[in-house]
């Protein structure tokens, strides 16, 4: 029996809606919310149904995406407009997403996450070392791949404003930069989420569990990988042997800790 | 050792060669014992003839019923007669005249009758000695020129010592040679055994190869006799193995790609559906209520299609063998807590696991462990739904435990099983809790079930890494 709608209860739910989203503006965006946060997505999906249908929640949930069926279409596009992330998959015909990755890595810290048809895979390793800042695994549910985007953003907020100074190691913490001996370090969002949580509590070890709490979104199921991989990265961007790292120590069975000489 | 081939050759031969030595030696050693003794029982017989024919009156004189001869005759023919070391005994009708300590004891009694008509000879030990005794009457001949006694019986004992000696002296060397021929006997046994049995052992080292994995072993074929025929049928059967192996594991490597293809495959159009499950379960909020239902029932059947392909492509892979073991050292009650929490359980489950708890185990299939008894605990039981972990001296023990109405008595011993779903259709893919064993026993551990009053006990078993 369907029930004509009056016009008040037009504007009821127009007012409703409008408090909801000034309210929910002010708050912190919990997984699965439809918030109006624009994020200049880019997609790369070989497949057409999974491109279109990724491409469907992604704008749903508030981003911009511009989606792509090949690598190398991807990259030319990221010569003219530089998306805030990158969403790629990584079995694609011609250049593979870790190849793209690659690519991407050497000229921008732009953020990456990979999507692999399988978690335990040789590809999500490759993809990790290669500078890859998270992944996800094939089918995902649209709500995961959103936290794990707003997650690798929130990296991207400044918590401090000051700037800490290690021997030749520089932080800039208020404007996000490192420099080593003078020279601008470029680290990816969650690599420099990493160091200044290690940075954070200097001469304490902390374990890859505490640091997958902190710089990762925590649906992960204990993937230790991501750290190990980023720790690895970093080191290979800061120390000046990485082998013999000075600034980043491992402790065997425990964790990492930082501690300058 | 001994009942072996190389064994029983090696005594065989033994045993032949030390038989065939002794009775040679044993032959010999008679035959050469005989033929001595016989030369010196000749000689001294004819010694004593050709005496008794030289000797002189009056002992040659005598006839009987005379007196008896005087001592110096007696001693006179004693000395005459006496053979080298030797000793004579002479009779004269009832006297007798003994020589040294030998006297009439000493002379055996059938011979002594016998001695009376002719000579007679024996062989005797007297004493711990060996002696030839000839016992023989005295003749006259003279002057008549026929033989006629004398009354006069006479006994030499000539000593055999000698012989005696000569005989034990072969003894010893024969002895010594025994034993030199029963130890050359025993080498070239051995050597000859080993010589015989190398093809046996090579075809042994063969077949080990050959059972080891290396199916290209192949040995040459020298000869025409039995082994040479053993050699070619194993080389034949190496052959028909490595070929059929071969075969086996190409087989066996097109379904791991065919299982990889699958999952690939099968996941794109899963992937392309769950993008917009989302979405489209908010939008059918906004439709009549035959549709929004419609649109439920579709986004519950993509979930569950999902969960039933995830799960039949771990399955598989265990199938195939092409699971792998990641370990790493983690606390237990942190990993049990994060796979609580992911799936937002934490707060209708009860943990209790001893902070410090670390054990080696692969974290992800660990989760996936727990999470199949407490999502099944929780889905199909009644709270209170438990969680513990503790150490045992074998390894790491986790229990999951509801208080439902438990499983029936008889689907407990088939509830790992594969698709078993006892009673509770419609829901899950049945895969989850044979899945959960098979990751168990991937980290060489096991999972047990049990019934309790009420509810269920789930027992996981991990040995230490």
């Amino acid at each position: 029996m369907k029930v004509s709608e009056s016009w008040s209860d037009h504007l009821i739910r127009v007012l409703f809606a409008l408090c909801l989203s000034f309210v929910t503006q002010q708050i912190q965006p919990s997984p699965g919310r439809m918030i109006t946060t624009v994020a200049g997505v880019l997609l790369v999906e070989d497949d057409p149904s999974v491109r279109v249908g990724l491409e469907l929640a992604l704008t749903r949930q508030g981003h911009s995406v511009t989606a792509y069926a090949s690598g190398e279409e991807a990259l030319e596009h990221i010569k003219t407009r530089r998306p805030e992330i990158a969403i790629l998959d990584v079995m694609l015909p011609g250049i593979d997403g870790v190849e793209v990755c690659r690519r991407i890595r050497r000229l921008d810290q732009l953020p990456v996450i990979l999507l692999t048809a399988r978690g335990d895979d040789l590809d999500v390793v490759v993809g990790l070392e290669a500078g890859a800042d998270d992944y996800v695994v094939k089918p995902v549910e649209p709500r995961v791949l959103d936290a794990r985007i707003r997650a690798v953003l929130r990296r991207m907020e400044s918590v401090a404003s000051d700037r800490i100074t290690f021997g030749d190691l520089v932080i800039d913490r208020g404007a996000l930069k490192v420099a080593l001996s003078g020279r601008e370090v470029h680290l990816t969002p969650t690599e420099l989420r990493l160091l200044l949580e290690l940075v954070r509590h200097p001469g304490q070890v902390l374990n890859r569990r505490y640091l997958l709490r902190a710089v990762w979104d925590h649906t992960h199921v204990a993937d230790s990988r991501l750290v190990d991989a980023c720790v690895q990265r970093v080191r290979a961007k800061i120390e000046a042997v990485p082998a013999e790292p000075e600034f980043i120590h491992t402790v065997r069975g425990f964790g990492y800790r930082f501690s300058p000489p | 050792m001994y009942t072996g081939l190389r064994g029983r050759l090696v005594i065989t031969f033994t045993l032949i060669a030390i038989t065939a030595s002794a009775v040679v030696a044993v032959i010999g050693y008679e035959f050469v014992k005989s033929r001595m003794i016989g030369r010196a029982e000749h000689v001294a017989v004819s010694d004593v003839r050709d005496t008794l024919e030289g000797i002189r009156v009056p002992v040659g004189g005598l006839w009987p019923g005379d007196g008896p001869p005087t001592d110096e005759e007696i001693s006179a023919l004693q000395k005459s007669l006496r053979p080298q070391g030797g000793r004579v005994v002479v009779r004269y009708e009832e006297y007798v005249y003994p020589d040294g300590d030998f006297g009439n004891k000493d002379i055996p009694g059938d011979l002594a009758a016998r001695a009376t008509q002719r000579m007679v000879a024996k062989r005797m030990t007297i004493r711990g000695d060996m002696w030839l005794l000839i016992g023989t009457p005295v003749w006259r001949i003279e002057p008549i020129h026929t033989a006629q006694p004398t009354g006069m019986i006479v006994y030499v004992f000539a000593p055999l010592v000698e012989e005696d000696r000569l005989l034990s002296g072969l003894r010893q060397p024969l002895a010594v040679a025994g034993v030199a021929m029963l130890i050359i006997a025993l080498s070239l046994g051995l050597v000859s055994s080993r010589q015989l049995l190398l093809p046996v052992r090579r075809l042994g080292s063969a077949a080990r190869a050959l059972g080891a994995g290396h199916l290209d072993t192949r040995l040459p074929v020298h000869g025409q006799d039995e082994l040479a025929e053993l050699t070619a049928t194993f080389n034949d059967t190496a052959a028909a193995l490595e070929r059929s192996v071969t075969e086996l594991r190409s087989l066996e490597a097109m379904s791991r790609r065919f299982v990889a293809d699958v999952s690939h495959e099968l996941r794109t159009p899963l992937t392309a559906m769950t993008a917009v499950t989302d979405m489209l379960s908010e939008e059918a909020e906004r439709l009549p209520p035959e549709p929004a239902t419609a649109v439920r029932l579709v986004l519950r059947e993509i979930k569950r299609l999902r969960t039933l392909i995830e799960q039949l492509i771990e399955a598989s892979r265990f199938d195939s063998g092409t699971a792998t073991l990641n370990v790493d050292t983690v606390s237990i009650a942190d990993v049990i807590c994060d796979c609580l929490e992911t799936r937002g359980w934490s707060d209708r489950v009860r943990v209790n696991v001893p902070e410090g708890l670390t054990f080696s185990v692969d974290p992800r299939r660990f989760d996936v462990i727990v999470a199949n008894l407490v999502g099944n605990a929780l889905r199909h039981g009644e709270p209170p739904v438990m969680v513990s972990a503790h150490s045992t001296p074998n390894g790491l023990e986790v229990k999951v435990r509801d208080h439902g109405k438990g499983i029936p008595a008889k689907d407990l011993p088939f509830v790992f099983n594969r698709f078993y779903k006892a009673g509770a259709r419609g829901d899950g893919s049945g895969l989850g809790l044979s899945i959960a064993r098979a990751n168990a026993q991937l980290h060489g551990g096991t999972i047990s079930v049990r019934a309790q009053r009420p509810g269920t006990l789930f027992t996981v078993w991990l040995p230490p890494a």
